[in-house]
């Protein structure tokens, strides 16, 4: 167990390696460590974000569909009042309209019947005529008692 | 064993005798045929062995990591991928606890530090005849397989480590703060050489810790493996088995411990406040 040059060697060998080492192998596997530890932190992080915005998205829709049914209700209720509204104008329209029908029906059949009266007025009057003509035909002057018969007939 | 006739002693010298490179005394280079022949070399010779194994486990190393440094994306990391990201995050929490300043070498050091010194231990593991047996049949005398306990390669991490210090301390410092540092605490300036001294050797003590913690340790736990293999075959595993267990932990302490000093370390030299 002298000591020579083989220390020398060992003393070079020694500097070389570390010289490699450092140039080669320490400097990527340590970005490369620090690196992936970036990206797991980064991920980690981005995961929790997506959980926040997928709960904010959730509560949103919840939303969206609570204030959609109020929506919808909101209009069925409408609709409904409309439709109401609709039946009873209807309604109103169809008694309104049956009204007047029902009126010019009756002024038509007042006027049927005094034009009927009137009718019947003539006939008699003519037939009192005829009759009395007929009964008095040598006593009665048609024409001298045709005031006095017209009125009769008048007050028929 | 190796071979039947060796003895106790010479098995053990055998096991701790590294593979040695260098000049022989009349002039040619070549292998060292024995302690005797590695000890005549003198200082400007080689441990083969040494220098053999702690490359490939530190190619190892570097192979597999740019592998998975090449293959990292955000997507979710399997199988040997997440190991390795699971080292990093590891080394880059202890680096973070504790050091303050700002250097992008400290994180890569410690991770280098930390896989090849592992990786080093861990060839104590490996039964101690392996190796040296599948050598010697390839015709190679020695081999110690280790790294890690040959001061060599300890003392030469810990001068890298030293030399950083000082770099990074007269970088932060300034040349004039650190040897301000050295020289005007703990005791003021009219004590100037006793401070130099005491921060002096508070300074070599780093570097020389390290190698020695670190060589120590697996120099006996490799001592430990060698004398359990000098049992008889049929009762070796008692012994050894256990002492492997306990030395997983040994393994990853050590250069837990080689890392954590070596961040701390780092600190202090880039704390302009002493």
């Amino acid at each position: 167990m002298n000591i020579n040059a083989t220390l020398f060697g060992q003393l070079i060998m020694f500097g070389l390696f570390v010289w490699f080492c450092m140039k080669f192998v320490w400097p990527p596997l340590v970005e490369a460590m620090a690196a992936r530890k970036k990206s797991i932190e980064e991920g980690l992080l981005a995961a929790e974000q997506g959980r926040a915005e997928h709960a904010q998205a959730q509560q949103k829709a919840e939303e969206l569909i609570a204030s959609t049914k109020n929506q919808a209700k909101e209009i069925i209720d409408n609709a409904d009042k409309q439709a109401n509204v609709m039946i009873d104008n209807a309604k109103g329209a169809a008694v309104e309209e049956a009204d007047k029908i029902k009126a010019h029906a009756k002024s038509e059949l007042d006027q049927e019947v005094v034009r009927a009266r009137n009718d019947l007025k003539d006939q008699v009057s003519t037939l009192v005529m005829q009759g009395v003509n007929s009964v008095l035909e040598k006593e009665v002057d048609a024409k001298a008692h045709k005031d006095m018969l017209s009125k009769l007939s008048q007050s028929l | 064993m190796a071979q039947g006739e060796l003895t106790a002693s010479a098995y053990i010298k055998h096991h701790l005798q590294n593979l040695t490179f260098g000049q022989h005394p009349d002039g040619t280079w070549g292998i060292a045929h024995g302690a005797e022949q590695a000890k005549e070399m003198g200082f400007w010779a080689f441990h083969v062995d040494t220098l053999g194994f702690s490359f490939v486990l530190g190619a190892l190393f570097l192979f597999i990591f740019a592998k998975a440094a090449k293959r990292a994306t955000v997507d979710a990391p399997s199988g040997l991928q997440n190991f390795i990201e699971s080292v990093i995050d590891f080394i880059d929490d202890n680096v973070r606890g504790s050091f303050k300043g700002k250097n992008p070498m400290v994180a890569p050091l410690a991770l280098t530090t930390f896989i090849w010194i592992v990786l080093m231990n861990t060839m104590d593991l490996v039964p101690v005849d392996w190796l040296p047996y599948a050598a010697q049949l390839m015709g190679i005398e020695y081999l110690k397989v280790v790294p890690t306990t040959d001061p060599n390669a300890t003392f030469g991490m810990a001068l890298g480590i030293f030399l950083l210090i000082l770099f990074f301390s007269i970088k932060e410092k300034g040349l004039g703060g650190f040897v301000g540092e050295l020289t005007l605490h703990p005791f003021g300036k009219w004590m100037l050489p006793f401070n130099l001294f005491l921060e002096g050797v508070n300074l070599l003590a780093k570097p020389v810790s390290l190698a020695l913690r670190l060589f120590g340790n697996m120099y006996a736990g490799e001592m430990i493996f060698i004398l359990i293999a000098l049992l008889p075959w049929y009762a070796q595993w008692a012994l050894s088995l256990p002492w492997a267990i306990f030395h997983i932990l040994i393994v990853l302490l050590q250069a837990f411990i080689f890392m954590t000093l070596v961040i701390v370390y780092m600190d202090m030299a880039h704390q302009k406040e002493h």
